[in-house]
C-alpha cells in the first residue's frame, strides 16, 4: 500500500481489497463479501453513532462491492449524511457513492437535492465542484427540475471562481441534454456568450461547448457568437506558441479550444461584417500556412493537434464554400495527404476531398488528384479507406473523366471487398448513365457490370438499363447484338439472362437478319439459360418466347411445342403454369393482327428520379453529401440523356417493385396488359384480371399515365375554402379527433394536442377509392394578418397511396398573440385525371390555448370585478341550439378548455368558468359565466377577458356550441 | 468422441493440455476460459457449447477438468469418464491439486495416453493401471519379461482387471454400504421427494482367482426363493437400525463394476464376480421407497416487526436409541440484511457465520430417539429493496452408522477352487455408513 496520513489512510479498505484479490475462487470471494456485509451492517445498525471517518470507509466498502457486480440495497442514507460533512474526502465519498448507485426515484432525493444546494450556495469553490459533478454524473430529470434555473446563475456570477465556472458549464451541458425543455437560457443568453472573452482558457474551453450546443438549437440567439469567436480564435492562431502557457499541447496553442472555435462556426453562414470575414480568412490562412512550416516536434501528439486544427479549419472552409482562394489552397494540402504514411491522415483526406469535390471552385483541383486516388483504390490495405476512395472518386467524376474512373471502378469491382461491392455497382451504374457520351458505351459498361458483379446487381440497375434501352431508338439493335453475345458465355448471371431475355424479347428482330443470331439459334441460347434460372426469371423469359412468337412466326411450332410440355404447363408454381397456358392458348387462337397489338412493342418508359440514385441514397443514408450534390448535376447534364427532364421509371418499375404482390410479375406484363383489354378476345380479358392482380397501379393508372404527365405541369392556385368550412370549424370548438371532412374521395381525420402556446395537430388522409392518388400535396398557409398572429409550420411526410396513410402528416402551430380566423389547409391531387383541390380551415381557435385555473368563489367575483371596463366584456344573449341537458352542458365547456368551478355562483343553475389563454408574449386571462334559462329556452353569455378582442372572439365561437 | 482434454487451475491457467484429435485446435483451450471460467455469470450447466465445440466439465476443488469434442457423443458416457479420471489420479497421487498436479505432470499424461486412445475410453481400472504405470521411476524397468509379458495378456485378456497369481497370507474382505440419503420436507413436515443413492464398496486382499457371490435383501429375490432361505443370513447382518420390520427392500436401479457378470445378473438376479485386487466399487444403486428418515427437522419463523426476526428449529433424531449419530450439523439460513444474531443452543455448539448467511448449529453425537432444539433472534437493518426474502430450506448434515434405504447384506460368499481355502477361511468385515446428501427441510 502506498504511504498515506494516518487519516485518511483507510487501512480496512485496503485490507478487504487484498482480501479480495487474494480469494483464489468465485466462492471465496462472494464469501468474503458477505462477511464484510455483515459486518458493515452491524455497524450501521448499530446503536453509537458512527464517526465521519468510518462511515466513509463503510460507504467506500459498499461502493467497491457494488462495482465487483453485488447488490447492495443498504448504505444510502450513511451517504447521505456524508454530503453534510465539512470534510472533502467525506463528501467527496459521499457524491461518489450518490452518482454511481442512488437512482432517480429513490426518496433520498429530496435530502440528496438539499445537500446538493447548500453546497452551491456554500462559496466553497471545491464543494461547488464537487455538487456540480454530482448533479451532471446523475443528470436526471429532477436534477434537471431542481437546479437548472441555479447553475447559469452560477455560470455568469461575476465573483465565481473558474474552476466552478468551467464545471458550471459542462453541467449546464449535460442538464441540457438530458432535458433541453428545463434549461432556458432567456436572459442569461449574452453574459454566456461573452464568457469566449473570459480570462481563462479552461473556461472559454468549457463554455463553448456549452454555446455550440445551444446555438445549434437556437442559432439566432446566439448569433454575437460568431465576432467574438473569430477574434478569440485569432488571438490564438497568432499567438506564439508559449502566450498560452498551460494550454500549450506539443507546441500546438490550445489545440482543442481552437477545434471546437471552429466547430461553433460551423453552425453559422460566413459572417456578413468585412471585418470580421477579413479576420477569420486571416486566420484560416495561417492555419493552411503553419501547416506547410516544418514540425516543431518529431512527436505523434504534435502532429495530431495541429491536424486536427488543420481538418476543422479545411471543414470550415468547405461549409462556407465560398472564397475559392481558400478551398483550392485546402484541396492542395489535403492532396498532400494522400500520400501521407498514416492511414488515418489518408482516410480523413479522402472523406474531406468528397466534400470538396462537390464545391463548384475546387472541384477542379480535387481532379487533378485523380491518379493518386485510384491508386489508393487499387493499393490500400484498409477497406474503409478503399470505401472513402471510392466515394471520393464518385464525387468527382465528372464528363470528362467519366470513363477513366467507370473503366477504374469496374477492374476494381473484381476484387473489391464484399461489403462494399453492391454500393460499387450502384456507383458505377450511376456514373455509366450519367456521364454517357454514346449509349453503346454505357450498354456495355453494364453488361460488364453484371458479369463482374452479378449477385451485387441490383434489381433497379437492370431496370434501368432496359428502360434506357427501351427509350434510345439507337441503342436498340447494339444491345440486342451485345446480349446475344454475352449470353454465349457458358456460365451466365441470373441478372444478365433477365436483361437478355427482355432485350431479345423486343428487340431480337433487329439482328434477326445475321445467321448467326437467326431467331432459332436465339431462342434455343434463351433457352438453354432457363432451367437454370429461379422462378421470376422465368416467368420473364416465358414473356420473352410469346414474344418471339409475334416476332418470328417461324419460330411458332418449337415455342409452342416448349409451352406444352408438362415442365412449363403443369408447373408446380402458379405464375408459370398460368402463363405456359395462356401463352399457349393466345398463340394457336389469336390472329397475327391481334398477336401483334397484344404483344407490340413496349412504349418508352416516362421518366421519373433515378431509382438507382433513390436507392444509393437509401444506402448511405441523409448524411451523405455527395449523392444530393450529384441530383443537381443531374439536372444540368439532363439533355445529355436524350429525354431532357423527363426522369425514368413508370408503372412497369412499379409491378417490379418491393410492394408487389405477386413476386413474379415483370416487366412486360402490365404494357401488354392494357392493348389486351381494349381487343375483346375471350383469353384477353381473362389476361386483364390477372394482370390487373399483379400490379399495384392497377390499369387505370397504368392507362391514364400519360394523361397524368401532361396534366401534371400547370400549377394551380389553390381553391377558396369550401363553403361548409365554418361550419366545420365550429364542431371543433369543444373537441380535439374527430373527422374533419369527408366526402366521396377523401376522408380527413384529426387528432391535435395543446400545451401552453404550442399545438400540434395530425391530419390523417384516407382514400376512399381504390385507386391511387397522384401528386398528392397538402400545404398550410395563414391568410392575411393571421400570419403575424400565428405560426403554422406543416411538416408534411410524402403521403399516397391506398387506404389510411400510415404517417399522418403533422402541423405545428405557435401563438405568438390572440387570432379570431383559422389557418387555411390546402389539399391538391388527382383523382383519375381530374385535379382535386380542396380548402379546409384547420380548427385551430383561440380558445384550444386555454390553460383552466381553478379558484374559490371569493376570488373569482374580485378578478370579475376588475375587469371591469365596457371593453373587456362581450355578453350575447341567445336561443339554444341544443338540448339544455346539464352534463353535455359541462362537457362542452370543459372541452372548451377551461377550469369548470363549481359552488362559486350563488346560482347553482348557473356555469362559471376561468382560464388563462398563453400566446407567446402575454397571457390572457379570461372568465366567464353561462345562465341558462329553461323556460324561454334561452342563454345569457358573458366573457371577460383582459383583452377585448379576445372576449369578442370566444364569445362568438361559443354561442354558436349551445 | 472426446478430442481433448484440458485442465486448468482456478485462474485458468492450462495446467494439462491433451488433444487427441485434430478438429480441435488450440484456441478451445481458449474459449473454455473464457467462457466458462472467467464467464461474467457463474456457469452452472456441466456441458457448453461454443462455437459448435461442446465442453464438459467438472470441479474438483479448485482445478477444473474439461473434456472437448466436435462431435455428438453419448454426454453420461464423458462425464463417467472424467469421474473415472479423478479417481484414478485421486488413487495415484491422493487429493487433486494445483501442488499435486504440478508434481505429477509427466504421470498424469502417461495416465492419459493410456486411458485415451484417439478419443475412445480404454481400461482405467486402477489396479490395472498400477501394474504398468508406476510412480517408482527406474525401479519399473526390473520387471522380467514375463511379467511384461504378463501384463499384456492380462490388459488384453479376459479379465483385465486382475492378474493371476496373487497370493495372501490372511485372506481378507472388507465390505461397507455407503448411503447418502436426500430429503425435501415441506415445514408441516410433509415429505415432498426422497431418495437414497447407496454404494457398495469392497476391499479385497484374497489368493489366487477368487469366485465371489453377493447377496442382499433385494425384494425380487427374496420373493423368488421365499421364506425358507432368508433366515440363516439375516441375523448375522441384521445391524441396520430403525423400526422397519421389513425383510427386503425394493431398488430402483443399480449398475456393477465391470467384474460382475451382468448375464448371469440378468438370468437369475445373483451377483457374483471375480474381484479386482484391493479396493473397488461393487455396485451402486438407487432407492425410493420405504426410507428411514434418521432426522426430523422442525422449523418455526417468526418475523417480529421489519427488523427482528426469531427462529426455532427442534431436530429429532428417529433410529434405535442404542446407534449414535455423527457430525451433526444443521444450517439455517439468515437474510441477506442481517445485522446481528443472538442463539441460544441446549446442545452443541451454534455460530453465526456471515461469509454463509447461515447460522450453524454443530453436534457431535446424538443418540436415537431424542430431540434437542436451537433458538436464535435475527436483527435486520430496514432496507430500501422491496424484495421479500425468498426463505431457502434449512439444511442438514450428518452420519449414521445403519443403511437408511434398509439395505442388508445377507451373504457373501467366496469360491476358490484351486487354492486350498474356503468361504469360512475368509475373514469378512461389514460396515453400514448413511450420510446426508441434499437434506432440507423448507421453513
Amino acid at each position: 500500500m502506498p504511504a498515506v496520513s494516518k487519516g485518511d489512510g483507510m487501512r480496512g479498505l485496503a485490507v478487504f481489497i487484498s482480501d479480495i484479490r487474494n480469494c483464489k475462487s468465485k466462492e471465496a470471494e462472494i464469501k468474503r463479501i458477505n462477511k464484510e456485509l455483515a459486518n458493515i451492517r452491524s455497524k450501521f445498525k448499530g446503536d453509537k453513532a458512527l464517526d465521519g471517518y468510518s462511515k466513509k470507509k463503510y460507504v467506500c466498502k459498499l461502493l467497491f462491492i457494488f462495482l465487483l457486480g453485488h447488490d447492495i440495497d443498504f448504505g444510502h442514507m450513511e451517504a447521505v449524511n456524508l454530503l453534510s460533512s465539512n470534510k472533502y474526502t467525506e463528501k467527496q465519498i459521499g457524491y461518489l457513492f450518490i452518482s454511481v448507485l442512488v437512482n432517480s426515484n429513490s426518496e433520498l432525493i429530496r435530502l440528496i437535492n438539499n445537500a446538493i444546494k447548500n453546497d452551491l450556495s456554500s462559496r466553497n469553490p471545491t464543494f461547488m465542484c464537487l455538487a456540480l459533478h454530482c448533479i451532471a454524473n446523475v443528470g436526471s430529470r429532477e436534477m434537471a427540475e431542481a437546479f437548472a434555473s441555479e447553475i447559469p446563475r452560477i455560470l455568469v456570477a461575476g465573483d465565481t471562481m473558474d474552476s466552478v465556472k468551467q464545471s458550471a458549464a459542462l453541467c449546464l451541458l449535460r442538464l441540457y441534454k438530458t432535458s433541453p425543455d428545463l434549461v432556458m437560457m432567456g436572459e442569461w443568453t449574452s453574459r454566456v456568450v461573452h464568457l469566449l472573452n473570459d480570462q481563462h482558457m479552461g473556461v472559454v474551453t468549457a463554455a463553448i461547448s456549452l454555446i455550440t450546443c445551444l446555438s445549434q438549437k437556437n442559432p439566432d440567439e446566439f448569433k454575437t457568437c460568431v465576432s467574438l469567436a473569430v477574434s478569440r480564435l485569432s488571438r490564438i492562431v497568432s499567438s506564439a506558441s508559449t502566450d498560452l502557457q498551460d494550454y500549450t499541447y506539443y507546441f500546438v496553442p490550445a489545440p482543442w479550444l481552437s477545434c471546437k472555435l471552429l466547430r461553433l462556426l460551423q453552425c453559422y453562414p460566413p459572417p456578413e461584417d468585412g471585418a470580421v470575414k477579413g479576420r477569420l480568412v486571416e486566420c484560416l490562412e495561417t492555419i493552411l500556412n503553419k501547416a506547410q512550416e516544418p514540425p516543431k516536434s518529431k512527436k505523434v501528439q504534435h502532429s495530431n493537434a495541429k491536424n486536427a486544427i488543420l481538418f476543422e479549419a479545411i471543414s470550415l472552409i468547405i461549409h462556407y464554400d465560398s472564397e475559392p482562394n481558400l478551398l483550392v489552397r485546402a484541396c492542395n494540402q489535403l492532396g498532400q495527404f494522400l500520400q501521407h504514411r498514416e492511414t488515418n491522415l489518408r482516410y480523413l483526406a479522402l472523406e474531406s476531398m468528397c466534400t470538396l469535390a462537390s464545391s463548384e471552385f475546387s472541384h477542379e483541383a480535387v481532379k487533378t488528384h485523380i491518379e493518386t486516388v485510384i491508386n489508393a483504390l487499387k493499393t490500400e490495405r484498409d477497406v474503409s479507406v478503399r470505401q472513402r476512395a471510392a466515394d471520393l472518386l464518385y464525387a468527382m467524376c465528372d464528363r470528362s473523366n467519366a470513363k477513366q474512373i467507370v473503366a477504374e471502378m469496374l477492374s476494381y469491382l473484381e476484387t473489391a471487398d464484399y461489403s462494399i461491392r453492391e454500393e460499387m455497382v450502384l456507383k458505377v451504374a450511376i456514373l455509366a448513365e450519367k456521364y454517357a457520351v454514346d449509349y453503346s458505351w454505357y450498354v456495355d459498361t453494364i453488361l460488364n457490370l453484371i458479369r463482374i458483379a452479378g449477385d451485387y446487381v441490383s434489381e433497379e440497375v437492370w431496370y434501368r438499363v432496359i428502360q434506357i434501352v427501351i427509350n434510345r431508338d439507337d441503342v436498340q439493335g447494339y444491345a440486342a447484338k451485345t446480349v446475344f453475345e454475352a449470353l454465349q458465355a457458358p456460365a451466365c448471371h441470373e441478372n444478365m439472362v433477365k436483361v437478355g431475355g427482355y432485350i431479345l424479347g423486343e428487340f431480337g428482330n433487329l439482328i434477326a437478319g445475321d445467321p448467326r443470331s437467326s431467331p432459332l439459334v436465339q431462342f434455343n441460347l434463351l433457352h438453354s439459360k432457363f432451367h437454370l434460372c429461379s422462378v421470376p426469371t422465368r416467368a420473364l423469359l416465358l414473356s420473352a418466347y410469346i414474344k418471339f412468337i409475334n416476332l418470328f412466326p417461324e419460330t411458332k411450332a418449337t415455342i409452342q411445342e416448349v409451352l406444352r410440355c408438362d415442365s412449363q404447363i403443369r408447373n408446380s408454381d402458379v405464375e408459370l403454369q398460368q402463363r405456359a397456358v395462356e401463352y399457349l392458348k393466345l398463340s394457336s387462337i389469336a390472329s397475327t393482327d391481334v398477336l401483334a397489338t397484344v404483344l407490340e412493342e413496349m412504349p418508352p418508359f416516362p421518366e421519373r428520379e433515378s431509382s438507382i440514385l433513390a436507392k444509393l441514397k437509401k444506402k448511405k443514408g441523409p448524411g451523405a453529401v455527395s449523392v444530393t450534390e450529384l441530383e443537381d448535376n443531374k439536372r444540368e447534364g439532363g439533355e445529355l440523356n436524350g429525354e431532357g427532364d423527363r426522369g425514368p421509371d413508370p408503372a412497369a418499375m412499379a409491378s417490379s417493385n418491393a410492394s408487389t404482390p405477386s413476386p413474379s410479375a415483370d416487366l412486360l406484363g402490365i404494357r401488354s396488359a392494357a392493348p389486351v383489354g381494349a381487343a375483346p378476345t375471350s383469353v384477353g380479358s381473362l389476361l386483364v384480371d390477372v394482370f390487373s392482380e399483379a400490379g399495384p397501379a392497377a390499369p387505370s393508372a397504368a392507362v391514364n399515365d400519360d394523361g397524368f404527365l401532361s396534366s401534371a405541369s400547370p400549377s394551380e392556385d389553390p381553391a377558396p375554402p369550401l363553403s361548409e368550412a365554418d361550419e366545420l370549424l365550429n364542431k371543433f370548438v369543444c373537441k380535439n379527433n374527430g373527422v374533419l371532412f369527408e366526402n366521396q374521395l377523401l376522408q380527413i381525420g384529426i387528432k391535435s394536442e395543446y400545451r401552453q402556446n404550442l399545438g400540434r395537430m395530425y391530419l390523417f388522409y384516407g382514400n376512399k377509392t381504390s385507386v391511387q392518388f397522384a401528386s398528392f400535396t397538402t400545404t398550410v398557409s395563414c391568410p392575411g394578418e393571421l400570419q403575424s398572429q400565428l405560426n403554422a409550420s406543416d411538416q408534411t411526410s410524402g403521403t399516397t397511396g391506398r387506404g389510411w396513410s400510415p404517417d399522418p402528416t403533422g402541423t405545428q402551430h405557435r401563438v405568438l398573440t390572440d387570432f379570431s380566423d383559422a389557418p387555411l389547409l390546402n389539399i391538391k391531387f388527382r383523382y383519375g385525371g381530374a385535379l382535386q383541390n380542396l380548402t379546409l380551415k384547420l380548427p385551430v381557435t383561440i380558445n384550444k390555448f386555454f390553460q383552466p385555473t381553478e379558484m374559490t368563489s371569493h376570488d373569482f367575483f374580485q378578478r370579475w370585478k376588475q375587469l371591469s371596463q365596457p371593453q373587456q366584456e362581450a355578453q350575447k344573449i341567445f336561443k339554444a341550439n341544443h338540448s339544455m341537458d346539464t352534463e353535455v352542458l359541462k362537457a362542452k365547456l370543459l372541452g372548451l378548455g377551461t377550469a369548470l368551478l363549481d359552488d362559486v355562483d350563488p346560482n347553482s343553475e348557473n356555469y362559471v368558468c376561468a382560464g388563462v389563454i398563453q400566446t407567446k408574449g402575454q397571457q390572457v386571462g379570461c372568465l366567464l359565466r353561462l345562465e341558462p334559462n329553461g323556460q324561454a329556452q334561452m342563454y345569457r353569455l358573458t366573457l371577460r377577458c383582459s383583452k377585448d378582442s379576445v372576449s369578442r372572439r370566444l364569445c362568438e365561437l361559443l354561442a354558436e356550441q349551445f | 468422441m472426446i478430442g481433448g482434454l484440458f485442465i486448468y487451475n482456478h485462474k485458468g491457467e492450462v495446467l494439462i493440455s491433451r488433444v487427441y484429435r485434430d478438429d480441435i485446435g488450440r484456441n478451445a483451450v481458449d474459449a473454455f476460459r473464457v467462457n466458462v471460467i472467467h464467464a461474467r455469470q457463474q456457469v452452472r450447466s456441466p456441458v457448453t457449447n461454443i462455437a459448435r465445440t461442446s465442453f464438459f466439465h467438472v470441479k474438483r476443488s479448485n482445478i477444473w477438468l474439461a473434456a472437448v469434442t466436435k462431435q455428438n457423443v453419448n454426454a453420461a458416457m464423458v462425464f463417467e469418464f472424467l469421474y473415472k479420471m479423478c479417481d484414478v489420479m485421486t488413487a495415484y497421487f491422493g487429493k487433486i491439486s494445483e501442488e499435486n498436479i504440478k508434481n505429477n505432470f509427466v504421470l498424469i499424461y502417461e495416465l492419459l495416453d493410456e486411458i485415451l486412445d484417439f478419443g475412445y475410453p480404454q481400461n482405467s481400472e486402477t489396479g490395472a493401471l498400477k501394474t504398468f504405470i508406476t510412480q517408482q521411476g527406474i525401479k519399473g524397468q526390473h520387471q522380467t519379461k514375463e511379467e511384461q509379458s504378463q501384463i499384456t495378456s492380462q490388459v488384453t485378456g479376459q479379465i483385465g482387471w486382475r492378474r493371476e497369481g496373487i497370493k495372501y497370507r490372511r485372506n481378507e474382505l472388507f465390505l461397507d454400504v455407503l448411503e447418502s440419503v436426500n430429503l425435501l420436507m415441506s415445514p408441516q413436515g410433509q415429505v415432498l421427494s426422497a431418495h437414497v443413492s447407496g454404494r457398495v464398496v469392497m476391499k479385497s486382499y484374497l489368493s489366487g482367482m477368487p469366485e465371489c457371490k453377493f447377496g442382499m435383501n433385494d425384494k425380487i429375490v427374496i420373493d423368488k426363493q421365499g421364506k425358507g432361505a432368508v433366515s440363516d443370513d439375516a441375523g448375522k447382518s441384521d445391524l441396520g437400525g430403525g423400526s422397519s420390520g421389513k425383510q427386503s427392500i425394493a431398488i430402483d436401479d443399480c449398475t456393477f463394476h465391470q467384474c460382475v457378470r451382468l448375464s448371469k445378473f440378468d438370468s437369475e438376479r445373483s451377483i457374483s464376480f471375480i474381484p479386482p485386487d484391493g479396493e473397488y466399487e461393487l455396485m451402486r444403486y438407487r432407492t425410493t421407497k420405504d426410507i428411514i428418515l434418521p432426522f426430523r427437522v422442525i422449523p418455526l419463523v417468526r418475523e417480529v416487526g421489519r427488523t427482528k426476526l426469531e427462529v426455532k428449529v427442534v431436530i429429532k433424531s428417529n433410529f434405535k436409541p442404542s446407534l449414535l449419530a455423527q457430525k451433526i450439523e444443521v444450517r439455517i439460513p439468515t437474510p441477506l440484511n442481517t445485522s446481528g444474531v443472538q442463539v441460544i443452543c441446549m446442545k452443541g455448539k451454534a455460530k453465526y457465520k456471515a461469509s454463509e448467511n447461515a447460522i450453524v448449529w454443530k453436534i457431535k453425537r446424538m443418540a436415537g430417539m431424542k430431540e434437542s432444539q436451537i433458538s436464535a433472534e435475527i436483527e435486520l437493518l430496514p432496507t430500501n429493496d422491496k424484495k421479500k426474502w425468498a426463505r431457502p430450506p434449512i439444511s442438514m448434515n450428518f452420519e449414521v452408522p445403519f443403511a437408511p434405504s434398509g439395505l442388508k447384506v445377507r451373504y457373501l460368499k467366496v469360491f476358490e477352487s484351486k487354492l486350498n481355502y474356503s468361504d469360512h477361511d475368509v475373514i469378512k468385515w461389514v460396515r453400514y455408513i448413511g450420510r446426508s446428501g441434499i437434506y432440507e427441510t423448507r421453513c
